[in-house]
Formats: structure tokens, C-alpha cells, sequence
């Protein structure tokens, strides 16, 4: 029973593998080597910072292919965190826009520039801090978490899914609605930081690690 | 609902002990960073801020030791400041488990540095650090310039102008504390807070000068930060972080309760 951490050389993925190593007694590794990636029997795609920077180093380490393989096999659970929520998307408009992973289809956009809140005050882009995440249907990684729990955001693009069946959690910002947590199979994935959002977080990991989809 | 705003303890470390203030006659020792940082994320703080203010070498070391041992407990954003000169500092701390990394100093004397930090490691992960002081006399328009080694040293540089400078270079957030007001107990200078806060489009922390529940929720409501940090009230348990909030919340600000 091996959680592999896809490592593809963008971000910090200390946090993630600390916070499952604090749910589980299960291996949790970090790593790059596609037989482990492939002898894993859960995967956490994480990513952080441009997602052209992403998807560039996902194929300069030649984990594109493979993760788009898992992806379309489905044959064990997948969840992604920040950019690896992002880059499941068929497109983003970040970067001058950017062809991704297209496992949903649906687009990752921009948040408005300019917008303010009731007090007058500017809403600020990236949106960072803790929000809350309205679930849009029930699924296991739920479990135990309440309707309407914050959790921990650092971003300035989202997620629009073009299939409602998809999301599974939505918060709202500057006047939009981003699809914060989505999925299908035994992909999940999420906009925010479940291993940075305390209590709630490491119960969405340990509903993960504990998930047999 | 929306967005929460921030309550951001922080704990200034020297020698591997949590102290009060940074520059002050009499320091007080407040405790243990671990056992400090715990409590504070077991009471709901949104965040912890970890200022290293250690001066020597051998200390560093001690440092990094406590990051990772606050990473390994507390499932919440860590800040890590101080001394943070390189890329390589920078690496050494976010593998530690930092999750963001404050730059002071540096970004006044090699403003490369941070753009440099940017381009590695993203704007999600570097904090501006700006130290500001009202420079401007009675009866002037108001005017703040940023100050470096702990507020003794004067740049010529002015606050607001820097400000949007590092945003432009990508930063993601910047930690804006008032020199006049750091330490004394007399509110943030909700002047250089408002002016900083409207001419950038990134969320702004406010610091320096907290010494009661007023000063945070003047911070927010006429400062427009979008989080705010204090030391003092915090360590000493004049306050607890969940009186705070809910205190906050009273007036109309948007807390994760």
C-alpha cells in the first residue's frame, strides 16, 4: 500500500506528504520514477505556480503521457490540489492560454480585476486565505465534513466544469462561482489546500486514503 | 460568506525561543516556537508567521529544526522570515516546510533577488516584507518611505511606489509594518495601511502595533487589509485567537469561526 506523490518538479510537495503521513500508517512517497508511480496504489497529482510551467516540466520529465494513461484507466483514486485540479481541464486561459490534460471537459479562467466587497474595499487577486466550499454533490471524500467548511486557497484562476455531474464543490469570489472541487471515477480533485486547511483538510486526505471507488 | 479575513499570530525566534517584539530593551521570553505554534492552530489562527531574528550562523540550523518540527504538526500556512538572503535560503526553508517565505531586507538592497525568488519558486510562496515610516511633518501630504535593518536605516525609498513595484515583479502578498507603530500598543498606521492596500491588487498583512481587539478590526474595516498579524496580545495571553475572532466577527467582518 504505497500513496505516491507525482513529483514533476513544481512546488512544494513537503506539505502534501507531511499531512498524508499524519492520516495514514501507509507509505507515502514522493517520486518521479514511473514504476512507482505505476506500483502506487493511490496517486496525489499536486502543482503549484503557472500552469504552463506545469504542464512544461509534467513533459520535460515525460510523466505526461503516463498521467494521462492513469487518467483514462481510472483503475486506482487520483487526487489533485491546486494546479493539479487545474490541469484536468481541457484549456486555461492562463499564459496566453494553454491546451491541458483535457480529462474534463471544462476551462480554467481568470478572477476579475477591479472588484470590491460590501465595505468598499478591493477584492484582491490571487484569492488567498480560507473560503468556503458549498458541496455540490455528496461523494465519500465528504464524509464527515460540513456543508460549508473553509478551507485554504492560494490561486488566481479557476475552474469552470462544462458538466454539472462534475462538480462537486463550488465557493464563490469576485462575483463568480469556481468549481473548487470536481471529479468523476476515481478522480478527485480540488482547487484548495486540504494538507494547509487544519482539521478539515486532513479529514478530506484521510477520507482519501481510506476511499475504494 | 466569502473570504475570510486573517488572523496571523506570529513568533519572533531567537536562539530557538519565541520572544517578544524584535529591537526592544527587556526582552521577554514567551516560550517554546513548537508548543507556541501548536496552541495557536489548536485555537484557529489562519496562519502562523515565523520570524527568524537569530543574528548567528550556528542558530540557522536551530531554525531549520523548528520549522520542521512546527511543518510536521500544525496543518495550516507557515510564513518563514528572517536573514532570508538566497535562493538557497529559500529552498532550505520551504523543504523544511514553510509554505511561503517572507523577503525583508534583501528585496531593498538586491531587488534581482526577488525577482529571481519569483521566477523559481512562484508568487504563491514569496511574501514582501516592507517596513514603512511616516516621513512626511505635521500639515504635509502623507508620505512613508521603507526603512531596512529593523527600522534604523533609512532607503529615500517611498513606501507606496515600492509596493507596487514588488507586485509588479509577481509578488503574491506583502507584510506591511509600521515602524512608528511596532511595539508601541497604539493601533496600526491605518494610513500607510489604506494607501498600500487600494494601490496594489494583492492581499496586504498589517503589522506592527496591535494592543487590543479594536486595533485588528481598525486594521481591516479602515486599513482595507485583507489580513492582519500581531505578536504580543497573542503570546502573553492577553487575548486568545478565538475572543479575536469572534470579536471581529461582531463587527461585521468575515471570520473562519
Amino acid at each position: 500500500m504505497t500513496i505516491a506523490v507525482i513529483d514533476y518538479g513544481m512546488g512544494n510537495l513537503h506539505s502534501v506528504a507531511k499531512a498524508l503521513e499524519h492520516v495514514t500508517h501507509e507509505n507515502v512517497i514522493v517520486t518521479r520514477d514511473p514504476r512507482c508511480i505505476r506500483g502506487a496504489t493511490r496517486l496525489v497529482l499536486p502543482g503549484q505556480g503557472a500552469i504552463r510551467d506545469c504542464i512544461g516540466e509534467l513533459e520535460r520529465t515525460d510523466l505526461r503521457g503516463l498521467v494521462q494513461e492513469l487518467l483514462t484507466r481510472q483503475a486506482k483514486p487520483l487526487l489533485g490540489i491546486c494546479v493539479g485540479q487545474q490541469m484536468l481541464m481541457d484549456h486555461s486561459e492562463e499564459n496566453g492560454g494553454i491546451d491541458c490534460l483535457g480529462f474534463l471537459p471544462g476551462v480554467v479562467r481568470r478572477f476579475p480585476a477591479d472588484m470590491r466587497d460590501e465595505h468598499g474595499a478591493r477584492l484582491k487577486v490571487p484569492h488567498m486565505g480560507w473560503n468556503v466550499v458549498q458541496q455540490h454533490h455528496p461523494h465519500p471524500l465528504w464524509a464527515g465534513i460540513d456543508h460549508e467548511e473553509h478551507f485554504y486557497f492560494v490561486h488566481s484562476y479557476y475552474v469552470v466544469a462544462n458538466d454539472d455531474n462534475n462538480v462537486l464543490g463550488t465557493t464563490d469570489y469576485c462575483g463568480v462561482t469556481a468549481h473548487v472541487a470536481i471529479g468523476r471515477e476515481a478522480t478527485f480533485a480540488v482547487q484548495f489546500h486540504p494538507e494547509k486547511s487544519s482539521r478539515a483538510g486532513l479529514k478530506l486526505l484521510e477520507n482519501f486514503v481510506q476511499w475504494s471507488p | 460568506m466569502g473570504l475570510a479575513k486573517r488572523i496571523i499570530p506570529c513568533l519572533d525566534v531567537d536562539a530557538g525561543r519565541v520572544v517578544k517584539g524584535v529591537n526592544f530593551i527587556g526582552i521577554r521570553d514567551a516560550g517554546d516556537p513548537v508548543e507556541i505554534a501548536q496552541r495557536y492552530n489548536l485555537q484557529g489562527a489562519d496562519e502562523i508567521t515565523f520570524l527568524d531574528i537569530t543574528a548567528s550562523h550556528e542558530d540557522r540550523d536551530t531554525t531549520v529544526g523548528m520549522v520542521e518540527r512546527i511543518a510536521g504538526e500544525v496543518f495550516i500556512p507557515l510564513t518563514v522570515g528572517g536573514g532570508i538572503r538566497t535562493c538557497d535560503d529559500i529552498r532550505t526553508m520551504l523543504n523544511a516546510g514553510a509554505d511561503k517565505i517572507s523577503i525583508n531586507t534583501a528585496a531593498v538592497t538586491n531587488p534581482d533577488f526577488v525577482y529571481e525568488a519569483l521566477e523559481r519558486f512562484g508568487s504563491q510562496c514569496i511574501v514582501v516584507a516592507i517596513d514603512a515610516k511616516k516621513v512626511s511633518g505635521e500639515g504635509e501630504a502623507p508620505r512613508w518611505e521603507i526603512f531596512t535593518h529593523g527600522g534604523r536605516r533609512a532607503t529615500g525609498i517611498d513606501a507606496v511606489e515600492w509596493a507596487k513595484t514588488m507586485v509588479d515583479y509577481g509578488a503574491g502578498e506583502l507584510l506591511l509594518t509600521s515602524m512608528d507603530r511596532d511595539g508601541t500598543k497604539t493601533g496600526f498606521d491605518l494610513g500607510v495601511t489604506h494607501a498600500i492596500s487600494e494601490a496594489v491588487s494583492v492581499p496586504v498583512i498589517a503589522s506592527g502595533g496591535v494592543g487590543n481587539l479594536d486595533h485588528l478590526v481598525d486594521g481591516i474595516l479602515e486599513g482595507g487589509a485583507d489580513a492582519v498579524l500581531a505578536a504580543s496580545i497573542f503570546h502573553f495571553g492577553e487575548y486568545t485567537i478565538p475572543e479575536a475572532k469572534r470579536y471581529m466577527a461582531s463587527k461585521g467582518i468575515e471570520m473562519r469561526l
